[in-house]
C-alpha cells in the first residue's frame, strides 16, 4: 500500500512536515480538531495518554548507546496518531489511525521499519495506568508516571529491547508546555524526558549486542502544527558532557518568509530555560547524498547566551528513515565549546 | 512478366464475379467465425487474468477460520504477537434489487491493489485514499457494476476502475463492515510476509485457524471455464473448417476453369515459378482482403455473442466478465493468420494439381473414378482409425481432455467416413435399379460425390453438432425445470432485514399456524474449495421432494438426529465420496454422508445437517430466509399482513413461480449463445453445399451433354439434380444423426460431469431431428436450385458445344 501521499496528505508526520497544509480538503483550519492554548496546564499521569481531539500527536524516544567496546549505537522508537476527524469511535469506524517507526543506527549501518494501524480495535494505541503505547508487537510500558519504560521493536532484519530509567523529573517545553512553532502563533504542546539511562540489547543481522546509554523522550501534540511558509524542520536534541542539554530546532521558512528558531536549555541541575526566538542558531556546514537528496549532516549550532558554538556530526550520514513518509533521523555527536552526543532529526529535503 | 501474368489470372475474376463472392463470402465466413470465438475467449480469459490477478495479489497466502469464525479480535490478537497480516471482510450486499460483491481491506495494511495506484497524479492517489477513508468512506468499482447498481442508495462515493471485476466492490474495511453490519467479524487475514511462516509460528495459532496459501486455494476461474471455452473454440474451428471447404471448392474450380489460361501463359514463355508466385500473390490478395471482412463481421458477431457467453459464464461458474469487447492484437493477428493457412491448405489441391499439368495435353476426367473410390476408401480407413483413437482415449486418456479428445475424433473421424458410406450407399441403389435413366441417376450421384463430399461432410459435422448440442441443452433444460419443481417445495420465500426481524418474523408466522422452513447455512472454507453448509428441519417438505440422487433407506430419520449429512453431487465427484461415507470436516460436523442430492448451477460445493447441528457448529448462522407451506390461494392475503406487520419491501417475498421463472430466464439466457452457434455453423454448412453444386455445375456439363442428346429433356435434368442433390442431403443427415447422439452422450456424460460436476440424464427429441433434418433437405433444396435453374434455362448451343470443344 503506497501510504506515503496519504501521509503527506494527513501532514501528520514528524515535529515538522508542513508540506501538506491545506491539501486535500483538510486546511490549516483546525476542522473541528481542538486547538492548544496557552492558559492549559498539563496534567500528569492524564496527558501521558492519547488525545484523540488533536489532530496529531506523537511518543518519541530515542538514544544514544554504546557497546562494551565503545562502539556507537542509535535508536528511534516512535509511536504517531493522525486523526482523520476527531474523537474516538468503536472498531473499524475509528478515525484514528496509528503509525510505528523503529530505527537503529550503526556507524556502518542504518535500518528503519514501519507499522500502522487503526484506532478502535486495539491493534494500536496508548493507555495509562499502567503506561502502555504500542501497535501490533512493538511496545514502550511502563510506569504511568514515564519514570520507568520498557520498550521493544523490530522489522525485517533488526530488533532491539531496551530497559529505561529517568534519572531527573519531565521538563516542560515552551511556556508550561505551550510551544510556539510559527511567528502566526501555530503552537503544539510539548513535554520531554531528557534524562533516560538506557540498557538492553540489540539485535543486528550480525547478532545481539549489549549496549547502555541515554535516551530522551518528547511527548507532542497538536491540531496545526505548522505554518503554510514552512517547508520542513531540522531539530537537535543535544547532551553535553557537562550535564547541561539543549532542545533547539529551526523551521525553515518557505516562499521567501524567515526560518523560525526556538529550543530550550536545560542545566545541569535541571533547571529550564526556554529560549528567546532567534537565540538558537543552526548552520550546514557539509551535505551528504542521502536517498538520492541532499542532506546536510554536519552542523554548527551556536547559542551565544550560554557560550556554545559545536560542531555536531552524524555517526552515520545515512541515516535515513526509509518509511511511506521518508526524513532523516540519526544520532550525533557533538565537539566544539561541549561535546557530548544527541539527536537530530530532519524533515522536508526533496 | 510476372505482373502481366498476375494481371491475367485476375481477370478471370471479372468474369466470374460470383466465383469471386463464393470465395471471399467462403473465407470470410470461415474467418468471421473463428475470429469471433477467438475475441470472445480472448476477453473471457482477460476477465478472468484480471480477476484472478486481483484476487491473487490479495490472495496469495491467507489465514482462514476452519468455519468462518474469525473475528476482530483473532486479528488484533495475531497482529499483537507479530504476525505480518491485513485483514479482510467479504460479503454481498443488496443494493436496490440487486447483489454486489464486497471487499473490505484495511487499507493502510492491505497489499497494493491495482485500482488504488491512480495512473499519474500521486496527490490524486492521496485523496482517493482520503476520500476512501474518511467517514462516510467511498467503494471502488467497474464502471459496468456501478451503472448497473442504483449506487447512489449507498450514500457513498463511488469511485470507477475497470481493474475491479465486475460485480464487486472494493473499500476500506471501515466501510464495508457498516455496509455488511459486521463489525466484528472476518472472512480471512492476507499473509504478507514473502516467505511462509514456520512451524513455530504456526503452532501457536489457536486450532481454529489456519494458514492456506495460493498452491491449495479453491479452483480457480480458468480452471473451471476452461472446458467452456474449448467448447467454444471447438465451434469456432468447425466453423473454420467448413468455410475453408467452400474456399476450397471455389479455389478448384477457378483453378479447372483457368487451365485453358495456365497453358497459353506456359505457353507463351511464362515460367512455371512465375505462375504459381502469380498465382499465390493473387490468393493472398483475395484472403487478405477476405480476413479484413471476416475480422468485421467476426467482430460484430462477438460484440452480439459476448452478452451470452458473460451470462453463461456467470449462470455456470459464477465467473464474472466484461460486458464489453476489445479489439486485442492477439485475435486479429490469429484471425488474419488463419484466413491465409486456410487459404493456402485450401489451393494446396489447386496447385498440386498446376503442378501435374501437362502442357499441352487436355485433362481427363473420364478415369477419375477408380481414382476417388481409391482416395475414399484411404479416408474411411484413416476415418475408422480416428473413431478407434477416440474410443481408446476415452478408456486410457479419461477426464476432459479425453472426453475432448474423443469428440474430436469421433467427429473428424465420421466424416472421414461418409463418403465411403454414401459411396456403397449409391453404389447400392444403382444395383437395386433397372431402369436405365434410374441407372444412370446413381451413378451420376456417385460420379458427383468427389466433388461434394466435402460439403456433404460439412453439413454432417454441423447437423451432429446441433443434434449433439441440442440433445444436451434440452435434456439440461428438461432435468433442471424437474429439479427445480422439487427443489422450490415451498410456496412462498421471506427474506428479513436481519436476524431480530428474522425472529420475530418466525414467530409471527407460527403463531399463524403455518410451517416455516428457515433457510440457514454457513460457509465453510474448506482446502479444496468452500463448501455451504444448510440446516434443514425435519419436514415432509424435504422428505418428500428434494432431489436426491442415492440416498441410505432412512437417511432422512438420520439426518433429523444428526447423524448424518446430505453432499450436492458436485461436492460428491469432487471429493470422489460415496454413500456412507464421510466427509472430511472441522470436528463437531456430523460428516456420514446418508445421501447425494442434484444441484445444478451452483459452481461451489454444498451440503445439509439438520437445523439443530447448524445451530450447533455454526450458533451466528443469519436466520433471515424462510419457506413457507401454505395454501396458494392464500399467499396473496399473507403477502398483504407481512408487508404490513413487517415493513418488507416488495423484492422481501416471492413466490415460488416467480423464483422459478427467474431460473428459467437465466438458464435460457446461459445457453442462447449455444442457439446462436448452432444455427450459425448450419448456415455455414448450407453455403458451403451451395458453393459445391454451383461449382460442379460447370464440370458437369460434359456428363449431361451426352444425357441430353439421348432425349432427356433439359427440365428433367434440372429436376434430377434437385432430386439429386436432396437424396444426398437426406442420406447425410440419416448419417449425422448417430453420430449426433454420440456427441450428446459425451457431451452430457463425459464432458459436463468432468467440467461441472453432474452428470445429467439423456432425453431424446425426435420432433428436433425431424425439424433438422427438414432444414438440412431445405438447405439442400436452396443450393440446387440455382444450378438446376441454370440448366434448365441453358441455351442447347451450350450443351451442343460439349462435343466439339476440347476443354
Amino acid at each position: 500500500m503506497s501510504v506515503s501521499r496519504f501521509l503527506l496528505c494527513l501532514s501528520l508526520l514528524a515535529p515538522g512536515s508542513g508540506f501538506a497544509q491545506g491539501f486535500a480538503g483538510l486546511g490549516t483550519e483546525a476542522d473541528g480538531f481542538a486547538i492548544p492554548k496557552p492558559s492549559y496546564r498539563l496534567q500528569f499521569p492524564a496527558d501521558h495518554g492519547a488525545h484523540p481531539d488533536f489532530r496529531i500527536e506523537w511518543w518519541y524516544l530515542t538514544a544514544n548507546l554504546e557497546d562494551e567496546n565503545g562502539e556507537s549505537y542509535g535508536i528511534q522508537w516512535t509511536l504517531f496518531r493522525s486523526a482523520l476527524a476527531p474523537g474516538e469511535a468503536e472498531g473499524w469506524q475509528s478515525p484514528q489511525i496509528w503509525m510505528g517507526h523503529a530505527g537503529l543506527t550503526s556507524p556502518t549501518e542504518h535500518f528503519s521499519a514501519e507499522r500502522l494501524a487503526r484506532g478502535g480495535i486495539g491493534q494500536a494505541g496508548v493507555t495509562l495506568g499502567p503506561f502502555a503505547a504500542w501497535i501490533d508487537d512493538w511496545q514502550m510500558t511502563g510506569a504511568e508516571d514515564l519514570s520507568r519504560l520498557d520498550l521493544s521493536a523490530s522489522g525485517d532484519v533488526f530488533s532491539y529491547a531496551l530497559k529505561a530509567q529517568a534519572e531527573s523529573p519531565l521538563i516542560l517545553q515552551g511556556d508550561h508546555g505551550y510551544s510556539v512553532k510559527s511567528p502566526e502563533g501555530q503552537a503544539s504542546y510539548y513535554y520531554s524526558q531528557p534524562n533516560y539511562r538506557m540498557e538492553g540489547t540489540l539485535t543486528l543481522p550480525s547478532g545481539p549486542v549489549t549496549v547502555h546509554g541515554n535516551g530522551w523522550l518528547d511527548r507532542e501534540w497538536s491540531s496545526q502544527p505548522l505554518s503554510e511558509n514552512q517547508s520542513g524542520w531540522d531539530w537537535f536534541s543535544l547532551r553535553f558532557d557537562s550535564g547541561d542539554k539543549l532542545m533547539g530546532f529551526v523551521l525553515r521558512g518557505a516562499n521567501g518568509a524567515d526560518d523560525f528558531r526556538s529550543g530550550t536549555w536545560i542545566s545541569a541541575t535541571g533547571e529550564v530555560t526556554p529560549l528567546a526566538p532567534g537565540a538558537f542558531q543552526a548552520t550546514p556546514l557539509g551535505q551528504a547524498e542521502v536517498a538520492g537528496r541532499t542532506v546536510p549532516v554536519r552542523w554548527k549550532v551556536q547559542l551565544p547566551e550560554r557560550e556554545v558554538s559545536v560542531i555536531v556530526e552524524s555517526l552515520n550520514p545515512q541515516s535515513w528513515m526509509d518509511v511511506a513518509f521518508a526524513y532523516w533521523e540519526g544520532p550525533v555527536t557533538v565537539s566544539g565549546s561541549h561535546r557530548g552526543t544527541g539527536y537530530l532529526e530532519m524533515t522536508g529535503y526533496e | 512478366m510476372t505482373s502481366v501474368a498476375l494481371l491475367a489470372l485476375l481477370s478471370h475474376w471479372r468474369q466470374h464475379r460470383f466465383q469471386l463472392g463464393a470465395l471471399i463470402v467462403g473465407l470470410a465466413l470461415a474467418t468471421a467465425l473463428w475470429m469471433a470465438v477467438q475475441a470472445i475467449n480472448a476477453e473471457a480469459k482477460a476477465s478472468y487474468a484480471k480477476a484472478e490477478g486481483f484476487v491473487q495479489q490479495l490472495d496469495q497466502q491467507n489465514l482462514v477460520s476452519a468455519n468462518n469464525t474469525l473475528t476482530v479480535a483473532d486479528y488484533v490478537a495475531l497482529k499483537r504477537s507479530g504476525w505480518p497480516l491485513s485483514p479482510v471482510l467479504e460479503g454481498r450486499l443488496k443494493v436496490g434489487g440487486q447483489w454486489v460483491d464486497l471487499i473490505g481491506l484495511d487499507l493502510l495494511t492491505s497489499p497494493q491493489i491495482p485500482a488504488m495506484s491512480a495512473p499519474g497524479a500521486q496527490a490524486a492517489e492521496g485523496e482517493l485514499l482520503i476520500s476512501l477513508l474518511r467517514p462516510p468512506g467511498g467503494l471502488i468499482m467497474h464502471p459496468q457494476t456501478a451503472a448497473e447498481l442504483s449506487v447512489s442508495e449507498l450514500g457513498l462515493t463511488i469511485h470507477l476502475s475497470d481493474t475491479v471485476p465486475p460485480g464487486s466492490g472494493i473499500g476500506d474495511i471501515s466501510v464495508v463492515s457498516r455496509l455488511l453490519a459486521k463489525p466484528d467479524s472476518l472472512s480471512r487475514l492476507i499473509y504478507l510476509a514473502q516467505d511462509p511462516p514456520d512451524r513455530n509460528a504456526l503452532e501457536q495459532l489457536p486450532n481454529y485457524i489456519r494458514f492456506t496459501s495460493a498452491q491449495n486455494a479453491a479452483i480457480e476461474p480458468s480452471a473451471l471455464t476452461e472446458s467452456f471455452h474449448l467448447n467454444l473454440t471447438a465451434f469456432g474451428f468447425l466453423s473454420f473448417v467448413v468455410g475453408l471447404f467452400i474456399v476450397q471448392g471455389t479455389i478448384g474450380l477457378a483453378m479447372e476453369q483457368r487451365r485453358g489460361l495456365f497453358r497459353t501463359l506456359r505457353c507463351l514463355g511464362l515460367p512455371f515459378r512465375h505462375l504459381v508466385v502469380a498465382l499465390v500473390i493473387e490468393i493472398a490478395i483475395i484472403a487478405l482482403v477476405s480476413g479484413l471482412i471476416g475480422l468485421i463481421i467476426g467482430y460484430f458477431l462477438a460484440v452480439s455473442l459476448l452478452p451470452g457467453v458473460a451470462a453463461t459464464l456467470s449462470g455456470l461458474y459464477g465467473a464474472e466478465i466484461e460486458n464489453t469487447l476489445s479489439l486485442r492484437p492477439q485475435w486479429v493477428v490469429s484471425g488474419l493468420a488463419m484466413t491465409l493457412l486456410g487459404a493456402a491448405i485450401a489451393s494446396s489441391y489447386g496447385f498440386f494439381s498446376l503442378w501435374h499439368l501437362p502442357i499441352l495435353q487436355a485433362p481427363s476426367t473420364q478415369a477419375r473414378g477408380q481414382q476417388v473410390l481409391r482416395n475414399f476408401n484411404g479416408w474411411a480407413l484413416l476415418g475408422a482409425g480416428l473413431l478407434a483413437l477416440g474410443g481408446l482415449s476415452l478408456i486410457f486418456l479419461g477426464g476432459l481432455s479425453g472426453g475432448f479428445v474423443f469428440l474430436g475424433c469421433i467427429m473428424l473421424g465420421s466424416a472421414l467416413l461418409l463418403p465411403f458410406c454414401l459411396w456403397h450407399i449409391l453404389r447400392a441403389g444403382q444395383r437395386l435399379t433397372r431402369h436405365p435413366l434410374g441407372h444412370w441417376l446413381w451413378a451420376d450421384a456417385r460420379a458427383q460425390l468427389p466433388g461434394l463430399s466435402l460439403a456433404l461432410m460439412a453439413l454432417m459435422l454441423a447437423l451432429a453438432t446441433n443434434i449433439g448440442v441440442g440433445t444436451m441443452v434440452s435434456s439440461f433444460r428438461l432435468t433442471f425445470t424437474g429439479w427445480l419443481d422439487q427443489r422450490l417445495a415451498s410456496e412462498l420465500y421471506v427474506t428479513a432485514r436481519d436476524d431480530s426481524q428474522g425472529a420475530a418474523l418466525e414467530h409471527w408466522l407460527e403463531e399463524k399456524g403455518l410451517r416455516v422452513l428457515p433457510i440457514r447455512s454457513q460457509v465453510l472454507q474448506q482446502p479444496m474449495g468452500q463448501i455451504t453448509i444448510y440446516g434443514v428441519r425435519d419436514d415432509p417438505t424435504y422428505r418428500n421432494n428434494w432431489p436426491m440422487l442415492e440416498v441410505l433407506p432412512d437417511a432422512w430419520d438420520l439426518l433429523a438426529k444428526g447423524k448424518g449429512i446430505l453432499i450436492s453431487e458436485q461436492l460428491a465427484r469432487r471429493r470422489n465420496i460415496n454413500l456412507g461415507e464421510t466427509l472430511p470436516l472441522p470436528q463437531g460436523w456430523p460428516n456420514t454422508v446418508l445421501g447425494i442430492y442434484s444441484d445444478y448451477g451452483n459452481p461451489h460445493g454444498q451440503a445439509i445437517v439438520s437445523m439443530p447441528q447448524l445451530l450447533r457448529n455454526a450458533p451466528e448462522a443469519e436466520n433471515q430466509r424462510f419457506g413457507l407451506r401454505l395454501d396458494p390461494d392464500d399467499i396473496p392475503t399473507l403477502i398483504k399482513e407481512m408487508r404490513e406487520e413487517f415493513d418488507l419491501d416488495r423484492e422481501s417475498v416471492t413466490d415460488q413461480d416467480k423464483i422459478k421463472e427467474a431460473s428459467k430466464q437465466i438458464f435460457d439466457q446461459t445457453f442462447r449463445v449455444t442457439d446462436s452457434l448452432k444455427l450459425l455453423t448450419l448456415g455455414v454448412a448450407s453455403f458451403a453445399m451451395f458453393t459445391s453444386l454451383a461449382t460442379l455445375w460447370s464440370q458437369r456439363l460434359p456428363q449431361l451433354g451426352p444425357v441430353w442428346a439421348i432425349g432427356v429433356s433439359r427440365q428433367t435434368l434440372a429436376q434430377f439434380d434437385i432430386l439429386r442433390s436432396l437424396v444426398m442431403a437426406g442420406l447425410t443427415a440419416l448419417l449425422a444423426l448417430p453420430l449426433g447422439l454420440v456427441l450428446s452422450w459425451a457431451l452430457l456424460v463425459v464432458i459436463n460431469t468432468e467440467a461441472f460436476g453432474w452428470r445429467l440424464p439423456i432425453h431424446l427429441f425426435p420432433l428436433d431431428w425431424l425439424w433438422l433434418i427438414g432444414l438440412s433437405l431445405l438447405a439442400a433444396l436452396l443450393a440446387a436450385a440455382l444450378p438446376a435453374w441454370r440448366l434448365f434455362r441453358l441455351h442447347p448451343s451450350t450443351l451442343l458445344k460439349v462435343f466439339s470443344s476440347e476443354r
